[in-house]
This record gives C-alpha cells, structure tokens and sequence, in this order.
C-alpha cells in the first residue's frame, strides 16, 4: 500500500489546526506541533467577535467579503463554538454622518445584511446604550469561542488520524540540499500530553512538507529556515467585564481607532482593542492605559461600563503581513488579508509554505486554500470537505433538553454545559457518576473536566480553555485547586501540587490588570482563601526545611487529652440557637460581595 | 431622636463582636451595627494567631514572631498584652467549643488542600486530628464534594513529614444529591439522620468506612459532619468506628466558619450587648473633632445612632471596610486615611504569593488604635478601629488574621469602654 505523504504543521492556533483537520480529511498523514497549549498564541488572546464583515466594509473590502461568506458557514459546521447574537454599528452625534453612510453602502456592495435602525430601535435592542448616540447600523455579528473551536479542529484532526504535540517547540527546521525536510522539536516534558515533571526530549520530525501557521511568530519560524517572513506584530488589548453588559456586539461606528468594540462572550463582555506594533511577540508591555483606554472610550457608548467590574485583562498580537516594500507606517491601515508564502518561489527554499496575516473568523478559508496548495505541491487530488462536515460537537444536536432527565443536571448547569458540548453532551455528561460541579461561576462538572484531561495531561491551563473552568467572576479562587483534585488518582500529588501552582499564576497575571473596586475585593478574598486558609504560600511539603512537629500544640496529649471527642457534653453550644442554614445557594462562596 | 449608647461597634465579624464584648466588660452599654452576614462563612474557623514572620515559620509559638513583624504592624500598637487579651476573651466567649487554650504554643492543622498550618485555637471536633498528634489517620472523601480529595489530602500530609501515616480514601456518601449540592446539604443529611437504604445516613456512612479501615487510629472527614446536631454525629460515627473522629477545616460556604459566627452573637446576647443587624452605616456627624452619631440606611430611612465612642471594625476589603477605584483606596463610612501607592499596578505583585501591597491596605491607627490622617493626628477623638479594616498586616500570609482582629478588637473595645464609662 502507497504510504500517504507527509505533512508537518507548525503552530497549534485556529489556522495550523484549521489546515491539520483539512489535511487529514484529505488523507494526508498530518502531525501538528505548539510550543504551549492549543491556542497559545494570537488565537486564545483575542476578543471573539465572529466577523459579519461589517468592521471592513469601508477600508477592506476583500476582507469583508471573506468574512460574511465564512461568518455563514462557521454557523453551519462549528454551531456548538458560536452565538448569533447580531451586532450593532452604533454612531454618536460626534461621528460622522458620511461614514455611517460608507459603512452602510459598504456593506451592502459587499452582501453583508444591514438594516438602519433609530436611536429607538438600537436602544430597544441594547438598553444600556447612551442616551445620546443617534443611529445604528444592525448586521449578523456574532461571538465565537475560539478555543472550542481550536480544540474541536484538532479533535477532528485527531480522528482522521492526525498527531498533535502540544508543549513542543519547534528549536530547527531541518533543511537539507537546499530543501526542507522536517523540523526538530523540543517536547517540553516528552510525547503525548503535557505532564509536569516529566523529562523533556528532542525529536526530529520528518515531513514531506511543511507548512508555518505561526502567525505572529512566523518569522522566527523563517529565521530557523534561513528565509525572512516579515511579520510586523501588533499587540491589542482585551478587557473582560464580570458580565453581559450587552447581549450585541457593538461596535463604534467610525473610521479606525481604539476601543471601538465589545463583544459579549459566554458569561462576560470583553472589550476592544488597541493596535500597536511591537518587536517581540511574546515580550512587550502590558500598561494600564490601555485598560484605563478602553473603560473610559467604550463607556461613550455604554455608560454603565465606568462603574462596572472587570474581572481580567490580557494582549494579544495580530500576526499582521504586508509584502516587502509596502511600507505602511501605522499598523491598523495593514490589510487584514492573509498571505501564502510559498517559500520555494519566494525564496528558491522548496518544502515549506508560510501563512501569515488574516484573522479567525476566516480561518477555515486559510486553511482550504493553504491545503489545496500543499496537495498541488505533492500531488495529491483530493477535495475540501471542511467547509460541509461539521466539528465534533456540532453535528445535529438541539440545545432543548430535559437537563435534569438526562444529565441529572439543574437547568443552569446542563444548559451551559450541554451549549458548550454541543452533540458531545450526552456522551460526556454521562460518562462519570457521581457528576458534582468543580466550577461555580462557570457551570462545569466533573465529567467536562474529565474529558478534557485526555489531551490536557496536567496542564490545567488547557483543562481551562477547553471547559471555561475558573475563566469566570472568581477567577478560579473557588475552583482552581478543585481542578487540580480531578488529576488525581492518575497523577501524583507533587504533580497536582505544581499544575495548581501554574494555573494560580496565570489566573493571576490577568487579575492584576483589574484590581480595584469588587474585583480587588475578590482578589483579596482569593488571597486569604489560599494564603490563609490553605497556607499554600508556605506550604511545608514544599518547604526545604523539616517541621519540628513535637514543637507544637499536641492537643494536650501529654496531659491526656487527645481525643476531643470524649468531653463533648458541656460545650458552649448548649442552648445556642441556630440560624437555619436551609437556603444551599445563599451560602455559595464564588464572590466577595459578602 | 437619636439611639443613645456608650459605645458603638460597626460591623459583625470577629473583630466587631471582640470589640463588642471588651468593651461590654468595663460596664459600658454597647450596641453593635452589623450590616450583613461577615466573612467568617468563607473562614475556616481556625483562629491563626502568627505563624510566620520575619521570614521565619512555621513558628511554633507565636508570641516568638512578634517582634520580627514589619513597622506599622497593628500587634506591635497592641502589644503582647493586646494578643493575649484578645485571645482571653475569644476563649470565654466560646468555652470548650474551641481548642487550643492549655498552651501558648501553635497547633499544626490540616487544611482542605492537605497542607499543614500552624494556628493558635480550633474546634473541638477539629482536635482529634492535629498534625502535630502521633497516632495513624484515615482520611475519608466523598466522590460528589469536590473540595477535599482524600487521597491527595493524605499524600500531602505525607509530602510534609508527618510524625504518622496518613491514608485518603473516597467513599460515595450514602445518599445521593444533585450535582451543585455543597457541604451544608451533606450536613443536613447527617444532622437528621435521613433514612436511606438499610438504615440511616450516619450508620451507612460509619459501615463505609468501617470497611476501610485498616488500624488507623482517627478518622477525619471534611467538615460537614452535621450543623445542629454536630456533636451527636460526630460521637455516633465515633462510637461506631470505634476510633476519635475529626473534621478537617474547609473553605466557603465553610460550616466551622458559621458555627464560629453563632457562638460569637450567642455571646454578644449573653454580655447584654444590643445588636442593630441588617442595614449599612453610611455616614456620620461629627462636633470638635467627635463623632457625634453613625447614620444607618435602614431601608432607604437615614437612621442616627449617637454614641459616646465609635468602634469601625467594618473589615478589610474582602469584608468592604475598605473600598477602592482606579485611583484610590478609601475608607467608606468615615473617610479615614488609607495609604496606597499612587500606581494601582503597584498595590499587587506578579507572583501570586508575593508581598502584596494591597494585602497590608487599611487605617493606620495611633496608639490608642485611633485612625490617623495623613498628618499623624487622629482623625477623630472618639473613635477607634479594629480588625481587618486596620491596615499594616498581611494576615494571610502571616496567619494572623483572627489574632490580629481579636488583639485589635480587645483593646480597641476595652478602651472605647472605659473612655465611655469614666
């Protein structure tokens, strides 16, 4: 039998996962690498808006295009990732009056649906948008979860007989008379899933081709190939509100600018961005202004997000592209256009294409176009199907269930838990007993925590992205070492003991970009809940020097008293009366506001 | 007109009702403005007291630490007399519901996470399963509460060095609750003894574990074992698995930490103290440099309250005795001066344990636990604070955060009392 040629993808985000799954359904025999977890990059660090093309009517018209035509089918094939929830255009007095218009005609040259509605209407939509804006152009944006869809490409990928390594740096591109055959990879703790305390190891991959969808860090790819991919990373900044203050994308209708979105996702708001190119894709600053930015533009159009509590803020970079010699000086006027870069015709470097600029709600056309350029390479005939089969989840599944008859759910948890599972939810639901809720604010039960692990190992980052745990108001005070307990028994306790340590700190590198006012409060609760509480900042088992225990209080052993148990009678309980405690929920801890 | 009282201590958590009952004790009348339930539910109802300072712990007495604490911190304001005070009164307050009083040194407790931690007073049903007792232990989980996992709880003890072996095992509870079902349901349960198949909960549960053990000599579950009738659950389990049985302490909704909260107001009644619940002090009148009345909402009506001396023990940030913007921290009620760095960038670390500024945020009391203003004078003559709202402290990385409301809460209330009745 003809073994199926090779391809090797660099980059774990929505477009190296989109072109793994492409290329597996084709048949080709795929393995993808990511130096972190799925979506580490540009993809898990950006606002979820699903495009309808409208923010590019106006300056980029091919984009706005792709968009729409993609918008449709996303919904179609990856319907569990995404909410329809329409977004708004809305303009201020202060915007102009021809924009709106361009906007409009824009839209509708370029077949995105528009309708013009009245201060009125916008606001019967949107309550909480300012009293004085003046119109709104209405289109189908929408939201999208880019991890869900991250994760349900490779789990596609997966069962067309794709590898995916995660935690496995690409450290060279293996070039040999002249062509690219492969790389080496560093496994930060060997094959398979990522396991703390695990040894790594280097192992070269060959391939028949390669293909770099590393977006913003696609240059460093090309430096280890010797070929120069001019990426011109732009970071932005994303703020996460501690709910839905608005159910529509609203968007500022205006040319370019910053802090001109917000878009609502599962149980928050985040709001957007700014756009600032910066050297280093993985080190550049995280101010305060840009989160103090996006509070005080955006409350222009919704007042009450001044006062309100954002739970976290984080960057992200556009892996932005223009070809050499374009020179445009300000990042936002880059086109958001992808470009193939066939590095045999650009660079007389055969093996090797590079994908760079685009955007999410495209990635599927990326990825189609990339892979038909991989098959022609390697002469293979075969058709895109990715655009028709939906992902694992989205296949036919109703979201109208009896939560508690078939999950044993209360209808909160199992419709939360069932819109994320999508046609999963049956199978994962029920595959554990008893099923109990490890993250309050988010909804997730064991079982959803469980599933994740087979590709999450200990990394409970990915647990994370995959299921929304400790991703809400408390930002994982309650839950976070909860989700470190579900490692158990297959890890050790040391193992456990360092995936919680991780997930608290990247929990926390967010958190610091919103202390002050209830979230601060919350923040200092987390801190006596595991400081405190569960002394985890001076654990002794993890401590260098042994603990005396004989220095310490015996419990009056000496004097005979040991048990505690024998003396009960008298206590000051005697006749105390109790408050019933019979209301389960008040007492719920997922928040400071008590 | 306005209520009339001696003294007037705001806020419902440790520090208040210390607060409260110190001054009660120098024959001065009191009443206490609580506004809503404290933080003591999220508590583990232990009562830290020191257990690292100075970059040194766990300290096996804590009364060793105190000169280590940093500058401004309020034990060095109260003194050693402060810490003992407090603790005197905590232990009339609760009698042999708590544990720990025989000695001055630290006990070393479990925690739900399965780390050790020194601290100073703990419930009597936590007693059996000191860390620092020999004597081989069971640990029992169940497979629906997901905060205690036995097994890794068990190894952690381990990992620490234990003087005995510790074993974790899960076991499903013998009834079955909904999935979001938390420890006071579990409780419940047991309190009522509820009917399941071939019995009742508690001698299904202790035939469960029966099964389990293997020589150990105490067991120890999360603490769930009962609310009203804990006593009575823990000795029937006792009596039938024939070893001590103990609670290991949890977090939020933390059943020790309300117990705790119970026996405190039951003690507040027992002191003749008069207790105003449910609405919040916004605002106050003040006359040379007095505080002449505290104005509660009471459901939207201004409501004064006037008092010879005013006691804030609203609590820390996490209580909401403190309060903050982008900008600023602020003291809500009276506007006291809280010092912070000007870049809230600055008020937390990177290192999610680090030495947080915003940890150590509150009041900086004078000598007579007086808030202060910028200029070092008190703001007001007659009032004083008390508890987490009194900054210089991280509590939680110390353990130290009920000693320091106790200590704040003794002396604070001892003297608003006799300024009150001289």
């Amino acid at each position: 039998m003809k073994k199926s040629p090779s391809v090797l993808v660099i980059g774990g985000g929505s477009t190296g996962t989109g072109i793994a799954r492409d290329l597996a359904m084709r048949g080709l025999d795929v393995t993808l690498v990511e130096k972190g977890n799925l979506t580490h990059g540009t993809t898990g660090r950006m606002h979820g808006l699903l495009h309808s093309g409208g923010r590019y009517a106006v300056s980029d018209q091919p984009s706005a295009k792709e968009c729409i035509e993609e918008n449709r089918v996303l919904r179609r094939i990856a319907g569990h990732c995404v909410e329809m929830t329409g977004g708004l255009f809305v303009q201020r007095p202060e915007d102009s009056d021809e924009y709106f218009e361009k906007k409009l005609e824009g839209c509708r040259e370029c077949g995105i649906p528009a309708e013009v509605l009245s201060a009125e209407e916008a606001r019967e939509i949107e309550p909480y948008l300012a009293k004085d804006i003046k119109r709104a152009i209405k289109v189908p944006d929408g939201a999208v979860d880019p991890f869900r869809l991250c994760v349900a490409n490779a789990a596609s990928a997966v069962e067309h007989g794709a590898r995916i390594e995660t935690h496995s740096e690409v450290t060279d591109v293996l070039v040999e008379d002249g062509e690219v055959v492969g790389v080496e990879v560093t496994h930060q703790t060997g094959t398979g899933p990522y396991v703390h305390g695990e040894p790594g190891e280097v192992e070269e991959i060959r391939a028949d081709y390669v293909v770099n969808a590393t977006g913003a860090w696609a240059g460093q790819i090309g430096d280890l190939a010797g070929v120069d991919v001019e990426v011109r990373p732009s970071k932005g900044v994303m703020t996460i509100m501690n709910t839905r203050q608005v159910d529509t994308v609203v968007n500022r209708c205006r040319p370019k600018g910053d802090a001109d979105i917000i878009v609502p996702h599962e149980t928050t708001c985040i709001l957007g961005t700014t756009d600032e190119e910066v050297e280093d894709p993985e080190d550049y600053p995280e101010e305060g202004w840009e989160v103090d930015l996006m509070i005080e533009t955006l409350s222009e159009l919704v007042p009450m997000l001044a006062e309100a509590r954002t739970i976290r803020s984080f960057w992200g970079v556009r892996p932005l592209y223009e070809p050499p010699g374009t020179g445009t000086e300000d990042p936002t006027d880059i086109t958001r256009e992808f470009f193939l870069l066939d590095h045999d015709d650009r660079d007389d470097l055969p093996g090797m294409t590079s994908i760079v600029g685009g955007k999410l709600t495209t990635y599927r056309m990326m990825a189609e176009q990339i892979s038909d350029h991989v098959c022609e390479k390697l002469d293979v005939e075969a058709e895109c199907r990715t655009a028709d089969v939906p992902l694992p989840g989205s296949e036919d599944f109703t979201v109208l269930r009896d939560y508690m008859d078939d999950f044993g759910l209360r209808s909160p948890i199992g419709r939360r838990s069932a819109q994320r599972l999508g046609s999963r939810a049956d199978e994962v639901l029920n595959s554990v007993d008893p099923n109990p809720v490890v993250c309050e604010c988010e909804a997730v039960t064991r079982a959803e925590i469980q599933d994740s692990l087979d590709t999450a190992g200990t990394e409970l980052n990915s647990v994370r992205i995959q299921t929304r745990a400790s991703m809400g108001n408390c930002q994982g005070a309650i839950c976070c070492h909860r989700m470190a307990n579900e490692l158990a028994p297959e890890y050790d306790e040391e193992t456990i003991r360092a995936s919680l340590d991780d997930l608290y700190q990247e929990r926390w590198k967010g958190e610091r970009h919103a202390m002050w006012g209830t979230q601060l409060s919350q923040t200092a609760l987390k801190h006596m809940l595991h400081a405190a509480t569960m002394n985890r900042d001076e654990d002794p088992a993890a401590a260098d020097a042994d603990i005396d225990f004989a220095a310490f209080d015996d419990g009056g052993a000496s004097e005979g008293d040991a048990s505690g148990v024998a003396s009960g009678g008298a206590v000051a309980d005697g006749g105390r009366e109790r408050t019933d405690r019979a209301d389960d929920d008040a007492l719920g801890g997922a928040d400071g506001d008590n | 007109m306005a209520i009339t009282d001696d003294v007037l201590v705001i806020g419902g958590g440790i520090a208040a009702c210390t607060a409260a009952l110190s001054a009660a004790e120098t024959g001065a009348r009191v009443r206490l403005l609580a506004h809503k339930k404290s933080t003591l539910r999220q508590a583990s109802g232990l009562v830290d007291v020191l257990g690292y300072a100075g970059g040194d712990g766990p300290l096996s007495d804590p009364y060793a630490g105190l000169d280590a604490l940093p500058e401004g911190h309020p034990y060095h304001v109260v003194g050693e007399d402060g810490v003992r005070a407090g603790l005197r009164i905590f232990d009339e307050a609760v009698g042999d519901a708590y544990r720990g009083g025989h000695t001055d040194s630290n006990a070393l407790v479990m925690t739900h996470g399965g780390a050790v931690k020194p601290t100073a007073r703990y419930p009597e049903s936590v007693a059996p399963g000191l860390a620092s007792t020999s004597g081989d232990m069971l640990l029992v989980g169940f497979a629906g509460l997901t905060d205690f996992d036995a097994p890794v709880a068990a190894d952690h003890l381990t990992a620490a060095g234990v003087p005995f072996s510790p074993r974790g095992v899960t076991v499903e509870f013998p009834k079955r609750f909904r999935a979001d079902a938390k420890v006071t349901r579990f409780a419940k349960a047991l309190d009522r003894d509820e009917d399941v198949d071939g019995g009742t909960v508690r001698s299904a549960l202790a035939d469960t574990v029966a099964e389990e053990l293997d020589g150990e000599s105490r067991v120890g579950f999360p603490a769930m074992l009962g609310d009203d009738h804990d006593e009575e659950v823990r000795a029937e389990l006792s009596d039938r698995l024939g070893v001590p049985v103990f609670e290991v302490p949890t977090g939020p909704p933390s059943l020790l930490g309300l117990k705790l909260e119970d026996m405190l107001f039951d003690a507040l009644d027992e002191a003749g103290v008069r207790i105003s619940a449910g609405n919040p002090a916004v605002d106050f009148e003040a006359e040379d440099g007095r505080v002449e009345t505290v104005v509660v909402d009471q459901k939207s009506r201004p409501t004064p309250y006037s008092a010879d001396q005013v006691v804030l023990a609203t609590g820390g940030l996490v209580g909401k005795g403190l309060d903050s913007d982008r900008e600023s921290v602020t003291e809500p009620v009276f506007g006291c001066h809280v010092p912070h760095p000007e870049d809230r960038y600055d008020w937390s670390e990177p290192e999610a344990f680090g030495d947080h500024a915003f940890a150590r945020f509150g009041v900086v009391p004078d000598d007579e636990l007086r808030p202060t203003g910028e200029d070092g004078e008190p703001h007001f003559e007659n009032l004083r604070a008390a508890g987490g709202v009194v900054g210089g402290a991280d509590v939680a990385r110390e353990k130290s955060a009920s000693g320091v409301s106790l200590a704040t809460g003794a002396v604070a209330g001892r003297l608003a009392g006799e300024e009150a009745t001289r």
